[in-house]
């Protein structure tokens, strides 16, 4: 088992033909991900990587029945992807595209809930699931089957969680990067629950940064759910000054319930094993799963 | 995106929203033509001098050069030039700016709207901001207005209201209503207070601002709403949209470095630590610099060089990181995906090269693809710089060369 993107998802690119997009569909195919074709509006009937190119994504739907979509379309133009995705029927909608206007997440978000389909992102590196499913920007040789889950705001730092995993000795059931974007379609806490409810993920690692209380509400839900598997925390940002951005959009203190030290006291406290140094990630799973 | 409060007021403005009148100047001169001008639109005989800075606290601040607030009253036209001067040109110190203070450029000359009449003048906060847990906006409005809404929401929560807005019907009438009723109005200000809640959301909406914050709201002594003070936080990703709004930027404001490393296409944030450092990512940037603080050292920057780090990127990040006096090292930390690890090394070795002497030790954590094959380029380039493969290594690193 494993969550949200498997060997059998059928994936689409929407922004398929753009640079981005064909760079990272290239990378998914190589890497083995169903890619079953792609949207560019305007661009329907040819032909690109050896896949169909649609003009829609309902063609994409109807034509090859695809139920995944990896979207790298320029954020002005984003959140109407992500809305005709959850309009088509898609299950799972990854938004890689940073930058896209809080403004058109407050709807994009939403309305893709309403029409039943799981929102990942925007401003994330996709979702992987070892061996079978890299949807996103991720190096695939980094991440090996396992049954560790991981859930992290950050792309990079994934990447080094994942790593460590792997260095341990251990590997990866599904990553899931939520992105680090003030509105996120999917939280940590939900994130979080998908992989407590994989029969296949025995431990969880958490990653989270400064700015809102997402970790601090999936801490309290990990406990609320009588800490059925051991999950290791780090947050980001604990040298961060209050009020500056930090890169991302969402990783900015505006509170004191916003600090890495909050958040992290709050894990703890719900039993979470906290890593103060990002350094002792992989040591610290492995002591837990031990 | 910060902008100053005459901007934001005329913003407001365009929008429908009352706002204490004002006219921005550069010069004591200009501050008393502004005030002049004001006297004959408005009929104000006092006239408040407001530093333009980005940070609040003004009227409580100090003007370092000459003792001044950055807010004062000036109760005839005589006042307004030297009351003025005392302001422009110093340099302002308030709780949010930090010792080192912000430099005055400008002063909005604004009409005094406290004059008696038959009610007392009585002060209110508003706000609009996004709620991030609920993934909508959110008004704030509160009777304590003049106040820090930190401290009242600490001390007396109670004493604010909030009104979410579903974002697909908007604001609601009923909605305004219920923040005004709570503020205890009646009457004229009442409905002045529904009036200036659906203008300042229209605003909002049509700026696409991550945050207005109005404190004070002023009901005046004849019923009017106005706002006094205007702080406005754009959306930096929405500005596409609105080029006059980009405009708005005042650079001055900003630190210099940090606008420099901008048109590199760098993403850094000055700090006041002792090791810089470089990193792809964010969240590993912020990561590196927590790992920094852990190894005995303090941060002295954030610096994401992005997906695509190479020669060119790393070399813009040496000279942006070198300018800062404090900087005893450096800590690169590249997690290489796609980019591949020596390519990376080969441009910090060639960005070393180009910059000359570099006086300050510098660790080079290269991790991923050809992550051995980096180390090894670092190792056998001959310069003085450490390598690295595992974080916690790197962490040692750092110590070691701080010791």
């Amino acid at each position: 088992m494993s969550v949200l993107v498997n060997k059998n998802s059928k994936i689409i690119v929407q922004g398929f033909t753009g640079s981005e997009g064909t760079f990272h569909a290239s990378q998914m195919i190589e890497y083995g991900s169903n890619v079953v074709g792609g949207v560019t509006p305007g661009k329907g009937g040819q032909t690109h990587l050896d896949k169909p190119v649609f003009n829609t994504v309902k063609e994409a739907v109807e034509a090859v029945g695809a139920d995944t979509t990896i979207i790298f379309v320029p954020p002005a133009f984003a959140a109407d992807a992500i809305m005709e995705a959850a309009d088509a029927g898609i299950k799972v909608i990854i938004t890689i595209t940073e930058g896209i206007p809080v403004k058109d997440m407050m709807v994009a978000k939403p309305y893709a809930k309403s029409k039943g389909a799981t929102l990942i992102g925007p401003n994330c590196p996709g979702v992987i699931t070892p061996e079978e499913a890299k949807v996103g920007i991720m190096p695939g040789f980094v991440f090996k089957k396992g049954n560790v889950g991981i859930v992290s705001k950050s792309g990079t730092l994934t990447y080094e969680a994942a790593d460590q995993v792997v260095k341990a000795g251990l590997g990866i059931t599904t990553a899931i990067g939520i992105g680090g974007d003030p509105i996120i379609g999917t939280s940590t806490k939900e994130a979080v629950q998908l992989l407590m409810n994989d029969p296949e993920t025995e431990a969880i690692v958490m990653i989270g940064e400064i700015g809102g209380n997402y970790e601090a509400e999936a801490a309290r839900w990990v406990k609320e759910n009588g800490n059925k598997k051991p999950v290791v925390g780090f947050i980001a940002g604990q040298t961060a000054p209050p009020g500056r951005r930090m890169g991302h959009a969402g990783a900015i203190i505006g509170g004191a319930d916003d600090t890495a030290e909050a958040k992290m006291k709050i894990m703890a406290e719900n039993g979470i094993h906290v890593v103060k140094s990002p350094a002792d990630i992989g040591e610290t799973i492995k002591k837990a799963l031990a | 995106m910060n902008i100053h409060e005459y901007q934001a007021k005329e913003i407001l403005k365009g929008y429908g929203v009352t706002i204490q009148e004002g006219i921005v100047a550069d010069t004591p001169g200009a501050a008393l033509e502004a005030a002049k001008e004001l006297n004959k639109q408005t009929g104000t005989s006092w006239y408040v001098v407001k530093a333009q800075i980005h940070a609040g606290g003004r009227g409580k601040g100090k003007i370092n050069e000459t003792g001044s607030n950055g807010v004062v009253l000036a109760k005839s036209l005589e006042e307004v030039a030297p009351k003025s001067e005392a302001i422009l040109g110093g340099t302002l110190v308030t709780h949010q700016t930090g010792p080192e203070g912000k430099k005055v450029s400008k002063v909005l000359i604004a009409q005094d709207v406290y004059y008696p009449g038959d009610s007392e003048p009585k002060e209110y906060y508003l706000s609009i901001l996004l709620d991030r847990a609920k993934g909508c906006n959110v008004i704030m409005a509160s009777t304590e207005g003049g106040m820090d809404i930190e401290t009242v929401a600490e001390e007396t929560p109670e004493k604010i209201v909030k009104e979410w807005i579903d974002p697909a019907i908007g604001l609601q009438g009923f909605q305004a209503r219920k923040v005004a009723f709570a503020l205890g109005l009646e009457g004229e200000a009442f409905k002045g207070m529904v009036k200036f809640i659906y203008a300042l959301y229209n605003a909002y909406l049509g700026t696409d601002a991550s945050q207005f914050e109005i404190n004070p709201v002023l009901k005046t002594s004849d019923n009017k709403i106005l706002a006094v003070d205007a702080k406005v936080n754009l959306d930096d990703n929405a500005l596409y949209r609105h080029k006059n709004l980009a405009e708005l930027r005042d650079i001055s404001e900003e630190d210099p470095l940090e606008v420099e490393a901008g048109e590199s296409g760098l993403n850094y944030v000055k700090l006041d630590g002792n090791v810089g450092c470089m990193v792809n990512g964010a969240g590993l940037a912020m990561a590196t610099m927590d790992i920094i603080k852990l190894s005995g050292g303090e941060p002295a920057n954030f610096l994401d060089v992005g997906g695509g780090a190479n020669a060119q990127t790393v070399e813009a990040g040496f000279r942006i990181i070198l300018k800062d006096p404090n900087v005893k090292a450096i800590l690169i930390n590249i997690f290489g995906g796609i980019v591949r690890c020596d390519r990376v090394a080969n441009g910090v070795v060639e960005a070393y090269k180009n910059i000359g002497e570099i006086n300050v030790p510098i660790i080079v954590r290269l991790q991923g693809t050809n992550a051995e094959e980096g180390a090894k380029i670092i190792d056998e380039s001959g310069l003085k710089v450490v390598s690295a493969v595992v974080l916690k290594d790197a962490a040692q690193k750092v110590k070691e060369v701080l010791a």
